[in-house]
C-alpha cells in the first residue's frame, strides 16, 4: 500500500509541472492577462501616452449615453447575428438538402455556392462595392435605379449582410452536405415505408440525426456574427450605418491618439456578449457528456 | 541670418554646405537614377534615419531625390504605408523612432510636442526662418513658443471647376454667398449637378465645414473651436450648419456612398459644375485635361472676415524626442528646408506647393502658380479640421457627426448637443 500512495515519480511531477506550467503561462499570458487588462483599462481614461487616470464607470456611462455609434453598433451586431442565424444558415441548409438529392448539375451548383467561401470577407467587401456603388455599381446600372445602397444608413447594413450571407451560405452548405452524406439511408427508407412524406422524413428523421452538425453550425454562425469586421471596414471603415462593436474598438484604440480606456470599455461589452454564447455552449456540451 | 545669435563656425559651415551643395546638384536635375539611400560614404555627421509616411510612388521618389543631395551624413529612409504610419504614430514615437519623421503642421504637431515626443528645433529656425512667412512659422510653433516642425510642402483648398465648361455656359466665379447660390441654381437649371460632393471617406466634409466656419466666424473662432474652447451649441456654430443645409440641395446626392476620387471623376467628366477640395483633385484629371482645371476661393459670407482664411495643410518634418543623431537630424532638416529641396518636390508632385518663400516658382504649372497666389493673399492658413484639433476628437466624434449631418441635414440641434457632450468627454 505504501508504495501505491506515491503514484508519481519525481520525473513525472517535473514533466507535469513543466507541461501544465507552460499551458498555464500561455493561457494567462495570452488570454486571461489581456482580458483582465482590458477590463481594468476600461475603468481608466488613458490616451496611451500620459499617466493612467482612474475614472470608474465613466466610460460606460459615456458609451451608453453620449456616444451615438455605440447603439447603432449593438443593433447592427444583433441584426448580423439574426440575419446569419435565421436566414443565411437555414438557406445554407436548404441548399445542402437540395444538392444532396443529386439534382442534375448538382456539382456545378455546389461549386458555385462554395466559391465565395475561399474569399476573405474584405475581398467580399470590395466586390460588394462594385455591385452596390451608386455611381458605377452593377446593380444600379442594370436596374436603372439611383439608390445609394452603401451611403444610405437605413439600407446599407442590409445589403452588406446580403454580401456577407453570400459567403456564409456556401460555408454552411458544405458542412451540412458532409453531415447529410453521413445519414444512414436506411433511416429514410424506414420513414418512407412508415408512410412519411419527404418533409416529414426530413424534419422528423433526418434533421434530428444532424444534431452534432447543427451545434457546429450554430457555433460557427455566432462566431462569424461577432467577429464581423473586415467587410464593413473595407467598405467605409465601419461608419455611417455600418457600425459594429469590433469596428468601434479598433476605431478608438488604434489611432493617432488612442482612447484606450474608452475603447476597452467597448471591448468589454463585446466580451460580455460573447461570454453569454460561450457559457451557454459549454454548459450544453458538459451536460451532454454527463 | 538672425543677428541676435552667435553662429558657431560649424553651423556656418553646415549652412554653407546645405545651401551650396544641393543647389549644385539640382543643376544637373535630369539625373534620375536614384542612388540607393545610404550607399554613399558617410558624411561627418554619421547616419541619420528618417521615418517616412511617403509611401505613394511620387512622394516617395520625391523624398529620395531630395535626400540624395544631402552629403553631410548618410541617410536611411524607412518608408511605412501612409495610413499605418499615421495610426501608429503614438506607439512609434514612444518606441524606437527614427531621428527625423514626416508629419503635419499645426495642432497635430503641437499635440505630440506637448507630450514631450518631439525635439525642439528653434535653433534650426534661427537659420531657416528667413525663408518662411510668419504664417508658416506659426504653424511650426508649439504651445510653449518653441518650434518643433519644418514645413516642406502644402496644398490649398479651393473650389475647383473646368474652364471649358464655365466658358461654354458663361459662368463667372462668385464673390459672395448669394452669387454662389445663384450660380449653383443656374447650373442646376442647365442640367449640371452644381457641387460635387463625397464623404464616404469621412474627411472631405470637414473641408466644407471648415471653410463655412471660417467665412462666417473667422479664423480665430475656428482655432478656439477646434481647441475645444468654444461650445458646439453656440449659435455661431449653428449658423454654419444652417448655411450648409441651405446649400445642401445643390450638393451631389448620395455623398456618403462616394469617395473623393469618384466625385473628382464627376467633375472631370463634366457632370458636376464645381468641387470644393484640396489641390490634389488634379490627380483625378488626365494629363491632357489638367490645363482645363481652375479654381476660385470660397466666396465671402461675413464681410468682417471676407476671404482672409483658407485651409492649406502643411506637410513637413520633425525630430523625435528619442533621436540618437540630433546634430545630423537638424542638418537634414535644414537641407529639407532649402528652396532647392522643395523645388524637387513641387516638380515631381504637381499637387503640392513649396513652403519656402525662396523656392523657385518659375517651374510651376498654371494651377500651382494660382495656388501659390491664393495662399499669398490669405491672412490666415488653417490646417484642416482633423489637423487643427485632437486626433481622437476628429476621428471618433467629428467624422460620424458630419456624416450624420449629411444624411439628415434637418437635425442640427440634437447633433450639436451630442457633439458638445462628446467633446466634453474627450477634452477633459
Amino acid at each position: 500500500m505504501a508504495v501505491k500512495t506515491r503514484r508519481y515519480s519525481a520525473r513525472d511531477v517535473t514533466i507535469l509541472v513543466i507541461g501544465l506550467g507552460m499551458a498555464i503561462v500561455v493561457n494567462v499570458g495570452l488570454i486571461w492577462g489581456p482580458t483582465l487588462a482590458s477590463v481594468g483599462l476600461s475603468a481608466t481614461g488613458w490616451n496611451g501616452i500620459g499617466p493612467i487616470e482612474w475614472v470608474g464607470g465613466q466610460n460606460y456611462h459615456d458609451l451608453a449615453a453620449e456616444y451615438p455609434p455605440f447603439w447603432s453598433a449593438v443593433r447592427n451586431n444583433l441584426l448580423w447575428l439574426g440575419f446569419l442565424g435565421l436566414i443565411a444558415t437555414p438557406f445554407g441548409l436548404f441548399c445542402a438538402v437540395l444538392l444532396d438529392r443529386r439534382l442534375r448539375l448538382s456539382r456545378v451548383y455546389q461549386s458555385a455556392l462554395y466559391m465565395p467561401v475561399v474569399l476573405s470577407l474584405a475581398v467580399v467587401g470590395f466586390i460588394a462595392q462594385l455591385v452596390y456603388s451608386s455611381d458605377y455599381g452593377v446593380l444600379n446600372a442594370v436596374t436603372g435605379l439611383t439608390v445609394d445602397w452603401l451611403g444610405d444608413s437605413s439600407i446599407n447594413i442590409w445589403v452588406v449582410m446580403v454580401a456577407a450571407g453570400w459567403r456564409h451560405v456556401g460555408y454552411v452548405m458544405v458542412i451540412y452536405l458532409a453531415g447529410l452524406k453521413a445519414v444512414d439511408p436506411a433511416l429514410k427508407e424506414a420513414a418512407a415505408i412508415d408512410g412519411a412524406d419527404e418533409r416529414q422524413a426530413f424534419f422528423r428523421v433526418v434533421f434530428p440525426t444532424l444534431r452534432p452538425v447543427n451545434v457546429i453550425v450554430l457555433v460557427i454562425t455566432v462566431i462569424e456574427a461577432l467577429r464581423a469586421f473586415d467587410i464593413v471596414y473595407a467598405i467605409n471603415k465601419g461608419r455611417n450605418g455600418l457600425e459594429l462593436l469590433s469596428v468601434l474598438v479598433t476605431e478608438n484604440i488604434v489611432g493617432e491618439a488612442s482612447r484606450i480606456g474608452f475603447g476597452s470599455a467597448i471591448a468589454v461589452i463585446l466580451l460580455v456578449i460573447s461570454l453569454g454564447f460561450i457559457v451557454t455552449y459549454l454548459s450544453q456540451m458538459f451536460r451532454e457528456e454527463r | 541670418m538672425d543677428r541676435r545669435l552667435p553662429i558657431s563656425r560649424r553651423n556656418l559651415l553646415l549652412g554653407a554646405a546645405a545651401l551650396g551643395v544641393p543647389a549644385a546638384l539640382v543643376g544637373c536635375g535630369s539625373d534620375d537614377t536614384p542612388a540607393p539611400a545610404g550607399g554613399r560614404s558617410a558624411g561627418n555627421l554619421g547616419t541619420v534615419t528618417i521615418g517616412s509616411n511617403a509611401s505613394d510612388e511620387i512622394p516617395k521618389k520625391s523624398l529620395e531625390t531630395q535626400v540624395k543631395a544631402f552629403t553631410q551624413a548618410t541617410v536611411k529612409i524607412n518608408t511605412v504605408d501612409h495610413n499605418t504610419f499615421q495610426e501608429n504614430i503614438n506607439r512609434y514615437l514612444r518606441g524606437t523612432p527614427e531621428d527625423v519623421f514626416t508629419w503635419f503642421a499645426g495642432y497635430r504637431m503641437q499635440f505630440f510636442a506637448a507630450q514631450g515626443l518631439a525635439t525642439d528645433v528653434s535653433d534650426v529656425w534661427r537659420e531657416i526662418g528667413g525663408d518662411y512667412t510668419q504664417a508658416f512659422k506659426d504653424q511650426s510653433t508649439g504651445t510653449d513658443g518653441k518650434q518643433y516642425f519644418v514645413p516642406a510642402t502644402y496644398y490649398p483648398w479651393a473650389v475647383f471647376y473646368r474652364k471649358s465648361v464655365w466658358q461654354e455656359k458663361g459662368y463667372q466665379p462668385p464673390a459672395t454667398l448669394d452669387e454662389f447660390t445663384a450660380l449653383a441654381g443656374k447650373m442646376k437649371a442647365d442640367g449640371l449637378i452644381p457641387i460635387a460632393f463625397a464623404d464616404k471617406d469621412g474627411w472631405p466634409a470637414m473641408g466644407t465645414f471648415d471653410i463655412l466656419n471660417m467665412r462666417i466666424n473667422g479664423y480665430d473662432f475656428h482655432v478656439s473651436l477646434m481647441a475645444g474652447k468654444e461650445s458646439w451649441t453656440d449659435p455661431k456654430v449653428k449658423q454654419v450648419f444652417d448655411t450648409w443645409r441651405g446649400l445642401m440641395e445643390y450638393h451631389q446626392p448620395a455623398a456618403l456612398g462616394r469617395t473623393w476620387q469618384e466625385a473628382g471623376q464627376s467633375l472631370a467628366q463634366k457632370k458636376t459644375g464645381m468641387y470644393l477640395l484640396g489641390m490634389f483633385v488634379a490627380q483625378q484629371f488626365p494629363e491632357a485635361d489638367r490645363a482645363d482645371l481652375d479654381f476660385f476661393t470660397f466666396p465671402e459670407i461675413n464681410p468682417a472676415y471676407g476671404t482672409d482664411s483658407i485651409d492649406a495643410p502643411i506637410d513637413g518634418y520633425m525630430i523625435s524626442a528619442k533621436a540618437r543623431n540630433v546634430d545630423g537630424a537638424k542638418a537634414l532638416l535644414k537641407h529639407l528646408a532649402q528652396a532647392s529641396s522643395q523645388n524637387i518636390a513641387t516638380k515631381l508632385d504637381p499637387g503640392t506647393l513649396a513652403a519656402s518663400s525662396k523656392a523657385d516658382t518659375s517651374g510651376y504649372s498654371a494651377l500651382q502658380k494660382r495656388g501659390a497666389e491664393l495662399v499669398s493673399k490669405a491672412t490666415h492658413i488653417a490646417q484642416f479640421l482633423d489637423r487643427d484639433t485632437r486626433p481622437d476628437f476628429a476621428s471618433t466624434v467629428m467624422i460620424p457627426s458630419l456624416q450624420s449631418f449629411v444624411s439628415k441635414p434637418g437635425e442640427i440641434d440634437s447633433l450639436l448637443a451630442s457633439i458638445e457632450k462628446q467633446k466634453a468627454n474627450i477634452f477633459r
